[in-house]
């Protein structure tokens, strides 16, 4: 019974399903998105089967591994729109860099105010970046690795599943600004959202996803340099 | 298949070279850059990568969840930190979000946005 938990069939099998089955419920119920449903899905079988949690990332590495041709992919869409990004050029530089470096000076400030841990806070300056990026940046800044992969999963999800809806409250319905926004504050869950919402929001969310991963990193040589490091 | 082995080649590719030349972006970015001047270059033909891109971009969240599970098993974990984890997390998402849709909207000349969502509402 506990052998075949074990197998990369069990974790593989779990999480398609949970993922097909919460899309179909997102069908009926469109305030649950599917990230939040597959999750909660997978996560009550796994207490019902008495699984560890902290072990489930380990046994699906298959999916984890196709992240990588899954985000090489997103070429295909920044290629299609190639004539509406040389168009819109600086606006997505000048929008990209604003958003790199209000994701840092906002984090910081706020971990600050909140009188969060000198922790917490090197950890999460990079959240706005894939966790990749976020484990480097937080390793040379003496942060914590798992945290910064904690605070940019959060992160991705909140942008992922809220980001739409907020940003057409605040007047933004153009698509090019929308997957700028997505891609800058939310990553590849931003960028997953935007290709649902529209392929025009999509490449440009995968266009503002990769440029600000390039800035961000750039942004953090100075302070390494500030902090001595 | 073509599609999938060259996705996953350049994905490879930019493993390899982030390991190589300790690049700090992580090996999939750089196999996007790869792939995007490759596509640019016409090294790679559309056609040939267009459909396995359409799959695995229509089911970009799938590889998502795992990182989801990953997370969602720390958050126990957090304790006294709680407080400002929330506030910085939330408050800095919503803040970029922002910031960028609307630095993007100013820097969009108006006349061209209405075009654009012309074409695009269709």
């Amino acid at each position: 019974m506990q052998s075949f938990l074990h197998d990369p069939l069990f974790g593989l099998t779990l999480t398609i399903a949970a993922y097909v089955s919460a899309k179909a419920i997102h069908k009926r119920l469109r305030w649950l998105h599917p990230i939040l449903g597959s999750s909660a899905i997978i996560l009550v079988v796994l207490v019902v089967l008495g699984f560890p949690v902290r072990d489930f990332q380990g046994e699906v590495g298959m999916l984890t591994t196709l992240l990588g041709p899954a985000t090489v992919a997103l070429g295909v869409p920044i290629y299609k729109h190639r004539a509406l990004i040389r168009e819109r050029l600086a606006t997505v530089t000048v929008s990209v860099l604003a958003g790199s470096v209000t994701g840092i000076v906002s984090a910081g400030l706020l971990v600050f105010l909140a009188r969060g841990s000198h922790e917490v806070l090197l950890s999460m300056l990079p959240k706005s970046v894939s966790s990749p990026i976020g484990i480097e940046i937080s390793k040379a800044l003496g942060g914590a690795p798992e945290l910064s992969v904690m605070f940019s999963v959060i992160t991705g999800v909140l942008g992922g599943v809220f980001g739409p809806a907020f940003l057409y409250k605040t007047g933004l319905r153009d698509p090019v600004a929308m997957g700028l926004a997505m891609g800058s504050a939310a990553h590849g869950f931003g960028t997953a959202r935007s290709l649902q919402e529209s392929e025009t929001a999509g490449s440009f969310s995968a266009l503002a996803m990769g440029l600000s991963g390039i800035v961000t990193s750039l942004l953090f040589v100075p302070i390494y340099i500030w902090l001595g490091r | 298949m073509r599609g999938f082995a060259i996705l996953l080649g350049f994905s490879l590719a930019g493993v390899l070279l982030h390991d190589t030349l300790h690049l700090p972006l992580p090996g999939n970015v750089i196999g996007l850059m790869l792939f995007v001047a490759a596509l640019f270059g016409k090294v790679v033909k559309l056609e040939w990568v267009e459909d396995s891109a359409n799959l695995l971009t229509g089911h970009l969240l799938l590889f998502f969840i795992p990182y989801v599970i990953g997370a969602a098993a720390l958050i126990p974990f957090i304790g006294h930190d709680a407080v400002a984890i929330g506030v910085g997390v939330v408050g800095s998402t919503f803040a970029v979000l922002w910031i960028t849709g609307t630095v993007a909207k100013k820097t969009t000349p108006e006349q061209k946005e209405d075009e654009q969502r012309a074409k695009f509402s269709a």
